[in-house]
């Protein structure tokens, strides 16, 4: 009599300061796909994981924001060919989490390698879009330049786990910030598979920190940490919009407000460029 | 002030500028739809001449009823007029403006510097200078939108409501509404309280260039009246420089909202002194970064760093310097310190100067006289100040200067940084790669090197952290004032916008 292998089955933690802890509050909550089927336990984040994070982002900010922008470049890349590998998982974790078609999920992964290798292009050119050398009426030296806004926290979208979490993430840090995403709260899996493609490619640990839990537990405390510099709203629960965005006004954090999004679609420069602080430096000229 | 040594021997006469050029009327009324208007319910302040406390006028005081009468207006103007117009035509009104500015200038330095208190070699030759340079430079890019937005379609956002400083009445104006017309939007404009005089001018100007009615509506009043401008439904954009308290509140309120903001707020800026700065120079950039308009300035260089094996020389240099400034009648054209601007931020400098002194900082002044009547503060050096003392923490907004030291580049860079604003820093080096190495690492929107308190319509503008987001000037200072969100390849906009009846802005309509 021949029985049918046990599955050995993945723990999902978080993925914070390049390690994979469980919650300090050793909280979790079953995933399910979408007709209600069990996946696995999540870990349930909690505001102690949340400040954990910002500070292991604080800490990566200024070897990250320091790396030549080739070198960032080349990173971003590294991330899309480790995930180019590993398609076939993440269209079997995309699909559970959204209930797709085997095509569509499949076709979701593709579109989130694509995106990073879009993104990991602009390292290396975004500050030659943004930049400019300034005219002024006197004998000055004038450049300005684009520098990354520090740390940035993330809400990701909650119905495309994958593709829309890339989206996101990736303009981020191609820009020399770092971030503190929490991955959408139904479909939790993929972000932290993703963070195990980080940690296995040249991403200094920090520089991505992933939470799974509830939105709306987290993202408060996210919205009013004093040390965030950034928040983007894009899984913002709608009635939850406002009070974040309010709450993030204590220290101006730049905020990106939620808004209908095709994530299919090439994004445009606003995801990167809402990221970036112009810096205008002067110098006299003369002997 | 009297000076010693050689400006002793050879004393200045008086050179006072004329008032004649200026008329102000007894009363003014609000400027809305082309008009000036009395205010619905009657109320009035007065603004007064801080150097003497001699009342200038009366103002209207603008209540949310006014405000919706000129946001009406705006709309009116926005959707009738001034969005339709080709951008070469808007470009020429601005040009109109820039030369009118240009042609009235010592007329608009004079009523400045009487209303605010700042010396008349400043307004005549900054503040006046670069507002009319503002507008000629926005206007030329009114009909070249296009090809400032990389490949995206440029729209107007529509009303657009500003609410700006007294420290730069006239220049603060300009940084706003030319670079708002040029995009195609409409604007109400509220002065501040203690400075409405040049705006009301300014509103003359719009006359004179024919303006359309409405294209821009000018509300004096107080922190009420900004409120109604910034929270009315009918704004699609808030623009303020002021205090970070205030641009914080501003953020607050528009929360939820599909308005779009910029703020430019307040700043701690550090100087850099490094032990092989030229020392002459960089004590002229420090007096200029943390004197110039009596230290009423967001970006003033008010905490010194100076590295320590120098320090005994800069600040000998320094105080022999601070020596020859003369302060006094604003409109005397040697004076280099005028009046503080009102009664209100007297007291403020005052109450922070003190506690510099009860925390421990050595304080310092020039041999100094001040005038009987006005506001007055005489420049002010505190040493021996520690990164915890509040002086070297809050924005004193005023001729105070906070000197601490350093002994590397990296704890230079380490002290500059400690705080929670980031809109400037100065930089003083001869080395070349120093220089570069420590502006990289400032975190700071505009970063002097060798120079400080430098202004130009070319030059974005604009803070870190918490000193605000967006950019004024240049290229840069075009986003504020456009919705850019909208890809070009399908010449369509972009996800989520709704601009109402905006309309695409192109060339050559």
């Amino acid at each position: 009599m021949s029985t049918e292998r046990l599955a050995v089955r993945k723990t999902y933690k978080l993925y914070v300061g390049g390690r994979f802890p469980r919650s300090e509050s050793g909280r979790s909550y079953p995933v399910t796909t979408a007709p209600g089927g069990f996946l696995a336990n999540a870990a349930m984040a909690s505001r102690k994981d949340a400040r954990d994070a910002v500070v292991a982002a604080r800490k990566a900010f200024p070897g990250w924001s320091g790396a030549t922008a080739y070198n960032r470049g080349q990173v971003l890349y590294r991330v899309a060919e480790l995930l180019e590998g590993r398609r076939a998982q993440f269209a079997d974790e995309v699909r559970a989490a959204e209930g797709l078609t085997k095509r569509d999920a499949a076709g979701a992964v593709d579109a989130a390698v694509d995106r990073l290798v879009w993104y990991a292009g602009w390292a290396d050119k975004i500050a030659q879009i943004t930049g400019a050398a300034n005219p002024v009426a006197g004998p000055y030296f004038n450049l300005s330049t684009s520098e990354p806004t520090g740390v940035v926290a993330v809400l990701a979208p909650h119905d495309s786990s994958l593709l829309g979490l890339v989206s996101v993430v990736a303009p981020v840090v191609i820009t020399g910030n770092t971030v503190v995403v929490l991955a959408s709260e139904t479909g939790p899996l993929p972000a932290v598979s993703l963070g195990e493609v980080l940690a296995t490619s040249d991403v200094p640990g920090g520089v991505v920190n992933v939470l799974t839990g509830r939105t709306a537990e987290i993202a408060p405390h996210l919205a009013a940490h004093m040390d965030v510099n950034g928040l983007d709203l894009a899984g913002a629960p709608g009635d939850l919009a406002a009070e974040l965005e309010t709450a993030a006004a204590d220290n101006l954090k730049r905020v990106l407000r939620p808004g209908a999004e095709d994530w299919a679609a090439e994004p445009g420069l606003t995801r990167l460029t809402h990221w970036l602080e112009t810096k205008t430096v002067w110098h006299p000229t003369g002997t | 002030m009297t000076g010693s040594g050689i400006s002793s021997a050879f004393s200045y006469a008086p050179a006072p500028e004329s008032r004649a050029v200026v008329d102000i009327a007894p009363s003014y009324g609000l400027f809305i739809d082309g008009e000036f208007t009395e205010p619905a319910d009657g109320g009035t302040f007065k603004t007064v001449n801080p150097a003497t406390e001699e009342v200038l006028c009366e103002v209207s005081d603008a209540g949310a009823g006014d405000v919706d009468r000129a946001v009406r207006a705006a709309r009116r103007a926005y959707e009738r007029t001034w969005s339709r117009l080709p951008g070469r035509e808007r470009a020429k009104y601005l040009f109109r403006i820039a030369r009118i500015l240009q042609e009235r200038a010592r007329e608009f330095a004079v009523l400045e510097t009487l209303d605010n208190g700042k010396p008349i070699k400043e307004s005549r030759d900054v503040d006046v200078p670069l507002s009319a340079a503002w507008f000629f430079y926005y206007a030329g890019w009114a009909d070249k939108l296009r090809y400032a937005t990389g490949g995206r379609t440029a729209r107007p956002l529509g009303v657009v409501g500003q609410v700006i400083p007294w420290n730069f009445p006239l220049m603060m104006l300009a940084w706003k509404v030319a670079p708002a017309l040029a995009c195609g939007n409409t604007v109400v404009l509220k002065p501040a309280e203690t400075t409405p005089l040049t705006a009301l001018l300014f509103a003359e100007v719009c006359r004179q260039a024919e303006l359309p009615p409405g294209v821009v509506n000018i509300v004096t009043g107080a922190g009420e009246t900004g409120r109604a401008v910034a929270g009315h439904p009918g704004v699609d954009k808030v623009a303020f420089t002021g205090s970070t308290e205030v641009g914080k509140a501003i953020a607050r309120q528009v929360a939820g909202t599909s308005k779009k903001v910029t703020l430019e707020l307040g700043g701690k800026a550090a100087n850099i002194v490094f032990d092989d700065a030229a020392v002459d120079q960089a004590v002229e950039g420090v007096v200029s970064g943390i004197f110039f308009n009596q230290g009423h300035v967001c970006c003033a260089g008010s905490r010194l760093l100076v590295q320590e094996s120098v320090h005994d020389e800069v600040l000998d240099s320094l105080r022999r310097r601070l020596g020859t400034l003369r302060l006094g009648d604003p409109l005397d054209k040697n004076t280099d310190i005028g009046a503080i601007n009102s009664a209100g931020q007297l007291a403020r400098i005052h109450e922070l100067a003190n506690a510099g002194e009860a925390e421990g900082a050595q304080r310092w002044s020039p041999a100094c006289e001040l005038p009987d009547q006005g506001y007055w503060f005489p420049p002010t050096v505190f040493t021996g100040v520690s990164q915890a003392h509040r002086i070297a923490r809050e924005e004193i907004f005023g001729p105070v200067l906070s000197v601490l030291t350093f002994r590397t580049a990296e704890e230079a860079v380490e002290k500059a940084n400690n705080t929670p604003y980031g809109l400037a820093a100065g930089v003083w080096t001869e080395k070349g790669s120093r220089a570069l190495w420590t502006a990289a690492r400032l975190r700071a929107g505009v970063v002097w090197t060798n120079t400080y308190n430098r202004f130009d319509p070319a030059s974005p503008f604009g803070g870190y952290k918490e000193s605000g987001y967006g950019r004024e000037g240049g290229r840069h200072g075009l986003d504020a004032y456009l919705a850019l969100d909208g890809l070009d390849h399908d010449g369509g906009t972009g996800p989520g916008l709704d601009h109402g009846p905006g309309v695409d802005l192109e060339d050559a309509r």
